[in-house]
């Protein structure tokens, strides 16, 4: 087989997997619809306000309810004492 | 159309045929530039999935909440101001919300302590969630230990374990009854944590967040707008390490461009000489090395793409673990919904590819349009 045909297969099979991804997310997205729905009926039934990302800081695991007296506030570039703090963006709320 | 498709096949394979003579160095190029492309994937496609899935869970969150601040921290809240809060026109409902975080020296964990209102809990009965049972090896019916504000041991049974599924929003959370909510952190049935409250018509929040604030100047007001807001900027990719990664993966690929376009090696030089002695026009070189940049491009940038889906929602993103975890000693397990956008993927590719390619035909073109006398003899 001439290279050029073996290269037109390998960009095919590489566009059909990606093609493969995007179908396996239509279905994923709406298998996982119950498990979304069941967040959703926790975060409402027990009035939770953030996701559970960071646990190591009050104010990375309470994003939204940071209040003006964090790390946050010297800068959002600052060098934070707990690594999470690096990562995210001070809450909107304080940014009004 | 036929001798077009035909041409465009023998140049193909002729690019084809040049890069495997140079099969060590186009390999290292395929490989960095797909690495390149898997990182800023990975990083696009777990922000968005994140982004998402928050906006789409956080919606039932309260529509506003409202907190005490006294000397810039937040304080508990009367609950003489849910009776005032209440009587606002448009107020649907006021909840006063006991939550807060109890730290565990068993495993150095903190886990945030919760009453829920909606699902009442016996005394002595706590519920917790998948990532307190994995971290302390606790399941149904054993019991839990907290020391009490104080001093005293508190002893409650786990009655129930938040599905796995909810770990996102569920992992460090203890919820337990109002009775020991009490008897763990002290403090007055008199006060909560904050008030959450529910409002009939959403038009009106800001109006009611304004006479809140004007009635208790004490207080500060978030909306669930900004809740979603919050986490629709989390992961900025103006904020924190984020500019760093984006800003390190951008660097990497100009210096691969870059390398490129300053100029051929002599080899390369001595090529395009050859093929335009023996009868090339200065387009096929062109052409030839336009499908050598494609090459290159496309193979790494599906690669890196098709790497990077199955590293965030497949493998659950384990390269960014480390950097997510932090010195956090509890970490959520869960797996993302693959919400991706189309959109993200082709800005990617338009980023990486089209660039390459163009960096690929200039020196060429310089190349190829110098004698091939003088390109063969230097």
């Amino acid at each position: 087989m001439r290279k050029a045909k073996k290269f037109f297969f390998f960009i095919i099979f590489q566009a059909a997997v990606l093609l493969f991804f995007f179908v396996h997310s239509h279905y994923q997205i709406k298998g996982d619809y119950p498990s979304i729905q069941q967040k959703k009926l926790l975060v409402r039934d027990l009035d939770l306000t953030d996701l559970c990302l960071f646990t190591e800081a009050s104010y990375t695991r309470h994003l939204t309810q940071a209040d003006r007296h964090t790390p946050f506030q010297d800068s959002p570039m600052a060098l934070e004492h707990f690594p999470s703090g690096s990562i995210v963006s001070p809450p909107g709320g304080l940014k009004r | 159309m036929e001798p077009w498709i035909e041409r465009q096949k023998n140049i193909l394979d002729f690019t084809l045929s040049s890069l495997l003579r140079r099969k060590g160095k186009n390999l290292a190029l395929i490989f960095v530039y797909a690495f390149i492309v898997f990182m800023l994937g990975s990083v696009l496609f777990f922000t968005h999935a994140l982004k998402r899935e928050a906006s789409i869970i956080l919606q039932e969150a309260p529509e506003m909440i409202v907190q005490r601040t006294s000397a810039g921290r937040h304080n508990p809240i009367p609950l003489q101001y849910m009776e005032a809060i209440r009587k606002i026109r448009g107020v649907q409902s006021v909840r006063g919300r006991l939550w807060g975080y109890y730290y565990d020296p068993v495993t150095g964990a903190n886990y945030t302590v919760m009453v829920s209102q909606n699902l009442k809990l016996e005394p002595d009965k706590i519920v917790i969630g998948e990532g307190i049972s994995r971290t302390r090896l606790i399941f149904p019916g054993d019991s839990m230990e907290f020391r009490s504000q104080d001093g005293t041991l508190l002893s409650l049974q786990v009655h129930q374990i938040f599905p796995a599924a909810s770990e996102l929003v569920s992992s460090d959370l203890i919820l337990l009854s109002e009775e020991d909510f009490f008897r763990l952190f002290g403090g007055s049935k008199e006060l909560a944590t904050d008030l959450a409250l529910g409002v009939r018509n959403p038009k009106e929040l800001s109006t009611i967040a304004l006479k809140i604030a004007e009635m208790f100047p004490d207080t500060r007001i978030i909306l669930r707008e900004e809740i979603l807001r919050t986490y629709d900027s989390i992961f900025d990719w103006r904020g924190g390490m984020m500019i760093f990664i984006l800003a390190g993966a951008l660097f990497a690929f100009i210096i691969l461009a870059w390398d490129r376009a300053s100029g051929l090696s002599q080899e390369e030089k001595r090529e395009i000489g050859i093929l335009k002695a023996i009868g090339w026009e200065t387009s096929d070189v062109l052409l030839l090395k336009f499908w050598e940049g494609l090459v290159i491009s496309l193979s790494a940038f599906l690669a890196g793409i098709i790497f990077a889906y199955g590293h965030v929602f497949f493998a659950k993103s384990p390269f960014f673990e480390p950097v997510l975890k932090g010195w956090s000693v509890l970490y959520p397990d869960f797996r993302l919904t693959p919400f991706i956008d189309p959109a993200q993927i082709a800005t990617l590719l338009f980023l990486t590819v089209v660039p390459y390619t163009v960096a690929t035909i200039v020196p060429s073109w310089r190349a190829a349009t110098i004698d091939p006398d003088s390109v063969m003899r230097t």
